[in-house]
């Protein structure tokens, strides 16, 4: 079921279900929320898709646009903003690496060792969803302050000579992807959280009085268990990622050389009102993460996931 | 060698948490900064940004709006969603593949795709952009996550409890607002919260569809290229606080309600 990608509590919760009735009850229930769906999400693709074919009015003002069919658009983008989509995919990608490196070990503490001890796994999982409360612009912000040219860190690392002393931090693809890495921690650590949590310690065990050493188990056991939680993590990481156009503005953790794709969508719409180039970008940028998505789930093993 | 490796364990993971705090901590911090001009450096502690939060220009109508908004779009995307998760879980119907798909996209697609899609239709329709185009963007995106949360509540309903509702002669009505209504009331709550913290921390969607209308994300993505007044910290803070209350508050009801139960039972 497609939720089970992204739930991670209630996979497969409809086919438990006792006695699904027919009744027409059912289309009111669903009938407002899904037409509300289709008029602002289905339809908006669809205005997406004409747009990305526009062509400029002859003899018109800047952003004037109108209906055609020129998928020299599509070329045209590719060829002027190539490096930025590579580099989303790439940052995106080792944000994810970093993200699942962090979180995995901190969903496994919280969900399994400190079993024993509910009050702190409690506050732990309140630190967990802490950041989530406090506006993430001003998250960003602290990290630039806390790497910017006169602050502590490179102070600290230039004092210890680990970096030169005409090094600097922000504005970097490092401060980027240490950016990207921070926001999407707890989109990461959260969904293996709630598999672990509901890890049957029995099986452990089962492998450890088979012999098996603690890392046997680990990757045979342990992990294979919590594998849609590893997926619905990296998802909920890899795609707002890959769009993501906060940690690298200049204005936060990037500079012009680490724009990515959503920056240089938000600049075609809302700056250069090139509407048709940044429609182009964001159907590539959407088609680009449905491939790797589905290419990635298949390949999970968590195919009844989608 | 094995202690040694438990041992690592428990600090990498508590490293990972203090990482985590540590822009949080911050952001707190700099909220009680003496900054006067740029809250940059620590210059003293004190109360000022706190007691006159409203003086920094725009900090405070800002604000406004995007408790505004997070609050519309949250009661609609809630009513839509719990209606949505209450027919996935309880009913057969055509076309369900169809309806899981739509409401999996909008939850797997990138934000900026969302937001310049919404933008290009209102565009397109010539639709002025506002807060009413901001409410219309936030509802869209957090009606998946409100159907999500819910529909795991709503899976885990004991049918029983309704069949007994039933037996006793309660017509389908007085079932559903006396018998299963109540018992969703909790994963109602949890949808509505998250979809209230969606929204009014949401930046991307907003800033293709605000036209002039200025959230408090808004604000502050603004305010960043000439530096950040320290009244916009203690909002952050200050909305940090409350969260952290309703969810203390919510664990230990909770949990008084589990005492209370297993002592009557």
């Amino acid at each position: 079921m497609a939720f089970g990608a992204f739930g991670g509590a209630a996979p497969a919760a409809d086919q438990q279900q006792v006695a699904q009735r027919k009744s027409p009850i059912a289309l009111w229930l669903l009938l407002p929320g899904l037409l509300y769906l289709i008029l602002f999400f289905v339809t908006p693709l669809f205005s997406l898709v004409i747009t990305s074919f526009q062509e400029p009015v002859p003899g018109g003002f800047l952003g004037e646009y109108q209906n055609a069919f020129n998928p020299s658009n599509y070329v045209e983008v590719v060829g002027t903003y190539l490096p930025h989509i590579l580099r989303s995919f790439v940052y995106a990608s080792m944000a994810t690496v970093f993200a699942l490196l962090l979180g995995y070990p901190v969903a496994y503490v919280i969900g399994v060792k400190l079993r024993p001890y509910p009050l702190v796994q409690a506050l732990a999982l309140v630190i967990l969803i802490a950041p989530f409360f406090i506006s993430f612009l001003l998250r960003t912000i602290a990290w630039k302050q806390i790497f910017a040219d006169e602050g502590v860190v490179v102070g600290l690392l230039k004092s210890m000579q680990i970096i030169p002393a005409d090094a600097y931090l922000t504005g970097t693809p490092f401060s980027v992807v240490f950016g990207l890495t921070y926001m999407f921690l707890p989109f990461m650590a959260l969904p293996i959280y709630t598999t672990l949590e509901k890890l049957d310690l029995r099986y452990v065990e089962a492998g450890s009085d088979l012999y098996a050493s603690p890392f046997t188990v680990f990757r045979t056991v342990t992990f294979p268990l919590s594998l849609p939680g590893v997926v619905s993590g990296t998802l909920l990481t890899f795609i707002p990622a890959t769009g993501d156009y906060i940690n690298a503005s200049r204005d936060f953790l990037g500079s012009t050389d680490t724009a990515m794709m959503g920056n240089v969508i938000e600049a075609n719409f809302l700056v250069l009102q090139n509407f048709p180039a940044a429609a182009a970008l964001s159907l590539i940028l959407m088609m680009s993460i449905l491939v790797l998505v589905s290419a990635y789930v298949k390949r999970s093993g968590t195919d009844d996931l989608l | 060698m094995r202690g040694l490796g438990k041992y690592l364990l428990w600090v990498y993971s508590g490293m990972a948490l203090v990482f985590l705090l540590i822009p949080v901590v911050y952001t707190i911090v700099f909220s009680f900064n003496d900054a006067r001009r740029t809250n940059i450096i620590w210059r003293g502690f004190t109360f000022d940004n706190w007691l006159n939060v409203c003086d920094a220009q725009d900090v405070c109508p800002s604000f406004m709006n995007s408790i505004v908004v997070a609050g519309v779009s949250t009661v609609l995307a809630t009513a839509m969603g719990t209606a949505i998760a209450i027919a996935l879980v309880r009913y057969r119907f055509k076309f369900r593949q169809a309806t899981t798909l739509l409401l999996f996209l909008p939850m797997a697609t990138p934000e900026v795709v969302l937001g310049a899609g919404l933008a290009a239709q209102f565009l397109q329709l010539g639709v002025n952009k506002g807060l009413g185009t901001i409410i219309i963007a936030h509802t869209m995106f957090c009606i998946s996550f409100v159907v999500v949360t819910v529909r795991a509540r709503v899976a885990v309903l004991d049918p029983a409890l309704e069949e007994a509702g039933r037996d006793l002669y309660g017509s389908p009505n007085q079932v559903f607002w006396r018998v299963t209504f109540p018992l969703l009331v909790p994963g109602i709550t949890a949808a509505a919260l998250l979809s209230f913290a969606l929204s009014f921390d949401d930046f991307i969607i907003t800033n293709f569809n605000a036209g002039a209308a200025v959230t408090f994300p808004r604000f502050v993505y603004t305010a960043a290229a000439r530096g950040i007044p320290a009244e916009a910290n203690v909002i952050a803070a200050g909305v940090f606080f409350v969260a952290i209350a309703l969810v203390l508050i919510t664990q230990i009801s909770g949990a008084i309600k589990r005492k209370r139960l297993a002592a009557t039972s």
